[in-house]
């Protein structure tokens, strides 16, 4: 190009100059500008549709709210709300339930996933046939997940009990009995997310080095000293983000409960959502439900950052 | 990638349990869906009655598509609409978010602050948001309108999309980047003709996940929609609530809602293996 002076080789004469003093260390004011537009929509979006909506919980926790012709009358509750808390007797239920749920199911989750990968990259053939009907649960809505086991473990016709009748056991009453309706609950969650822990240990597997595989061979190690002393070693940064994404996901869990027991029988499966839905939208208490959403969005910071120091650790240790 | 079956070779004699405990795997979690697919196609007394062997019949997927008192295909369009609206919007706020965050020259700490928001936000229960939405929504009255569910499907898929295109974007060569910045590219430039063509398998991973969990979202619908914006998931919970349950077509309505979940599994698996490891592994 003739008529290369001008701006074009300004900015290259600068570009030239900020990789010699590490990449691009001068910001054009398109940059600037630019940098400011790209991250504006998520900026915005984020604002008006997560910050302010919670800052707005915040502020209806310390209030009374009727709806009185489709307004919002609203007065000051002081810290009552909060004090109502420690009394509720349906969130106590509601956050052991949780926690049960949450540890049972991830743990039976972890456990599967990691078994089912460690099967499927010991095969050579049909891994891909495997893949694709492992991930069908985690595609499935989870509310057709709770249709499904709705009648899969229905007392009357359900395949569940058909198959106990096969094999003379008794029916057994899978969501209805008290005992183990939280039982069933979690077996319902381990059918939809042991595929998902499967899919993040296979592709963890999958990117181990090799090398190290060979070496234990030469050693002789047995197939169990292999997996004890090489592969979950390896394995554990991926474990640990496995089973943080799963205990937050598990602390959410909402549709299925809602389909298949509402929390029922008595409050046998009442989980936390189930409560904070209940009393906010059930029982139309906008001050009090948001009192609750308040506490439990404390709760979830506190185990985020339970999670976020046992993954530094974990770091630090591999 | 291909080197774990050289172990398999060697014990050939061994992989007899594997396979079985695989086909056994296999067979529990496709047994309950194909046997709820074909409760959609029985009569509600030969599903009552456990008949093994049935006849089947179509006038379960007759009743849920079109009958005067079933509004399915209002929740099918429904669902579609919010599905494929919040999933533009989303996708293309992260996209340029993530090419924001990665690559241009933010302050490391607020990088840090913003993934940070976009955590906490991603922990919070969405009932705890949905009643957040609601009374914000209610204020401004738009609490039962699209415009309320596609804002909050598209903000709720915000953080993973995020991280994701992130993971995408960091993948694309720094000196690409530099060498369209000597030749005196702009910043749009930059992003049409080198971003963007290098992180479109990314941005199709990214878009299908958005899409499939906004269909499957059902908490925060159940709270924002009514009747002629319910999404599908809200449609089915209707099913299951009535007094005498429609056992078959639930099964029925099961069935449809579970096709983008089958074309998925089918048509775009890779995507989707690809968007759920890449978001956790990196």
């Amino acid at each position: 190009m003739a008529d290369g002076e001008g701006p074009r080789s300004v900015a290259r004469a600068a570009a030239e100059e900020g990789m010699r003093s590490g990449a691009r260390a001068v910001e054009t004011a398109d940059q600037r500008r630019w940098r400011w537009l790209t991250l504006a929509p998520a900026l915005v979006m984020l604002l008006a549709l997560s910050v302010l909506p919670l800052a707005g919980l915040v502020l209806t926790s310390f209030q009374n709210v009727a709806w009185v012709g489709g307004q919002a009358v609203r007065s000051w509750a002081g810290l009552d709300h909060y004090r109502a808390l420690f009394g509720d007797a349906l969130l106590g239920a509601g956050l052991r339930n949780t926690a049960l749920f949450a540890l049972g199911a991830v743990a039976g989750q972890m456990v599967l996933g990691f078994a089912l990968a460690l099967f499927v990259s010991k095969i050579s053939r049909a891994r891909v046939l495997y893949r694709t009907i492992f991930i069908l649960p985690i595609l499935i809505p989870g509310i057709v997940i709770g249709a499904i086991w709705k009648l899969m473990l229905n007392y009357d016709f359900g395949l569940a009990n058909q198959i106990l009748g096969l094999v003379g056991l008794g029916p057994v009453d899978w969501l209805g009995d008290g005992r183990i309706a939280l039982l069933s609950v979690i077996m319902v969650d381990i059918w939809h997310w042991t595929p998902f822990c499967f899919l993040l240990f296979l592709a963890g597997l999958e990117s181990l080095p090799q090398d190290v595989y060979e070496a234990t061979k030469i050693d002789g190690a047995s197939a169990w000293q292999e997996l004890l002393h090489v592969t979950l070693p390896l394995m554990v940064p991926t474990i640990v983000v496995t089973f943080a994404f799963r205990i937050v996901l598990a602390f959410k869990v909402f549709d299925e409960v809602y389909l298949l027991t509402k929390g029922g029988p008595g409050t046998a499966t009442e989980v936390i959502s189930f409560t904070l839905y209940q009393r906010f939208f059930t029982e139309d208490k906008a001050g009090y439900g948001s009192a609750m959403s308040v506490a439990v969005i404390f709760i979830v910071c506190m185990l985020l950052v339970l999670a976020l120091s046992a993954r530094r650790r974990s770091e630090g240790g591999a | 990638m291909r080197a774990p079956s050289l172990r398999a070779s060697s014990g050939v004699s061994s992989a007899w349990p594997i396979h079985i405990a695989l086909l056994v795997s296999a067979a529990i979690v496709l047994v309950p869906v194909i046997w709820t697919v074909a409760a959609g196609f029985r009569t509600q007394i030969s599903l009552l009655m456990g008949e093994v062997a049935f006849s089947p019949v179509l006038f379960n997927f007759q009743e849920v598509l079109f009958s005067k008192t079933s509004e399915f295909l209002v929740n099918y369009r429904n669902s579609i609409i919010v599905g494929v609206a919040s999933t533009v919007l989303c996708v293309a706020t992260a996209t340029l978010a993530a090419f924001s965050l990665n690559r241009m020259r933010w302050r490391r700490w607020l990088v840090r602050l913003f993934l940070a928001w976009t955590l906490i936000f991603h922990m919070i229960p969405p009932v705890a948001l949905a009643s957040a939405w609601f009374t914000m929504l209610r204020a401004i009255g738009l609490e039962n309108s699209f415009t309320g569910l596609i804002l909050a499907h598209a903000t709720l898929n915000l953080p993973m999309a995020i991280w994701l295109m992130s993971v995408f974007v960091r993948e694309v060569p720094k000196e690409l980047e530099e060498a369209a910045l000597m030749d005196g590219a702009t910043t749009p430039v930059l992003l049409r003709h080198v971003i963007l063509p290098l992180i479109a398998p990314g941005l199709a991973a990214t878009s299908v996940l958005t899409f499939v969990f906004s269909w499957n979202e059902f908490a925060v619908s159940l709270a924002l929609s009514m009747k002629q914006t319910a999404t599908v998931p809200v449609a089915i919970a209707k099913y299951a609530q009535e007094f005498e349950i429609q056992y078959t077509q639930m099964a029925a309505s099961a069935a449809l809602a579970m096709l983008p979940a089958l074309i998925v599994m089918l048509f775009a698996q890779r995507y989707i293996v690809k968007g759920l490891t890449q978001g956790a592994v990196k």
